[in-house]
């Protein structure tokens, strides 16, 4: 378990960074986990007839892997009291290759009285920002 | 388009979801956690908690039966092929954790337009065996228009 000192802390400075390989594998994987079965996450078929250019990512999965980073650093899933994410972009899977999506944490603002940080996270494919105004409130 | 009558209104809440320690630690693997809390009994157990503890984006799985609820009711007329997910958020009160017995009451938050597209804003409450508040999740939708 990590022992953060809130007192150490900065407002901008990086906790850590993750690079989530994402395949059709792990969005059948995320499917199942989450009962999410919209086909627009297994099928190119079915993605190109709604207008796709293929098959995505879940966006509930981009905010599932981005958050670990937070988790990571805290050591502890429980500490993590509110997150949440706008789904500005799509991340779009290719059936051989997949996709990288490569999350950055920063903190955002320190409150010492509640003993709490916010995280800043930044997820990042194909050169794009995917999740908008993705904070996570973490209690240390 | 959205109905907009349907802002305010409150949905039954769902039968109660047992949470199984199973189903979390299949939830970590998909989310790709490595932290022991969410997958091993006695990790859990050491930082405090009573079973393995839920990631922090589980309580999906409970708004989206509420949800299904939602979607299958005339009154809202929401055209599931054309949802595109907005955004979402999840508000702890504690976390969840394995053998938990969840229920979850869903109320309409907002509707609004935005062009030929309507947003659609919903406040899950998910509440424990006893009553007690554990989490809210909020989440938009966004109905493509024509």
């Amino acid at each position: 378990m990590t022992h953060i000192n809130i007192a150490s802390l900065e407002v901008g400075q990086e906790i850590g960074s993750r690079e989530f390989h994402l395949t059709r594998d792990s969005l059948v994987k995320y499917a199942g986990a989450s009962g999410d079965f919209n086909p627009i996450h297994y099928r190119d078929d079915f993605a190109q007839a709604v207008g796709l250019p293929g098959v995505l990512a879940h966006g509930m999965l981009t905010m599932g892997v981005a958050v670990q980073v937070a988790v990571d650093w805290v050591g502890d899933a429980g500490k993590v009291v509110d997150y949440g994410v706008r789904f500005t972009k799509p991340v779009l899977v290719d059936a051989a290759d997949g996709a990288i999506v490569t999350v950055t944490g920063k903190i955002g603002e320190i409150n010492a009285d509640a003993g709490e940080v916010r995280i800043d996270l930044t997820a990042v494919f194909a050169d794009t920002t995917v999740l908008g105004k993705a904070q996570a409130r973490v209690r240390l | 388009m959205v109905n907009p009558n349907v802002e305010g209104k409150k949905y039954p809440a769902t039968e109660p979801y047992l949470v199984g320690r199973e189903k979390i630690r299949e939830f970590a693997r998909a989310v790709m956690s490595t932290n022991p809390v969410n997958t091993d009994v006695f990790a859990a157990q050491a930082a405090g908690y009573t079973d393995v503890v839920a990631p922090p984006t589980f309580a999906v799985v409970i708004q989206e039966r509420s949800l299904a609820g939602v979607l299958a009711d005339p009154e809202a007329d929401i055209d599931f092929s054309r949802v595109v997910h907005g955004d979402q958020r999840f508000v702890h009160n504690r976390p969840i954790v394995a053998g938990d017995e969840l229920v979850s009451e869903l109320s309409v938050a907002k509707v609004a337009s935005l062009g030929a597209h309507s947003m659609i804003t919903f406040e899950t409450r998910i509440l424990d065996a006893k009553g007690e508040h554990v989490c809210t999740a909020i989440s938009t939708l966004v109905v493509r228009g024509d």
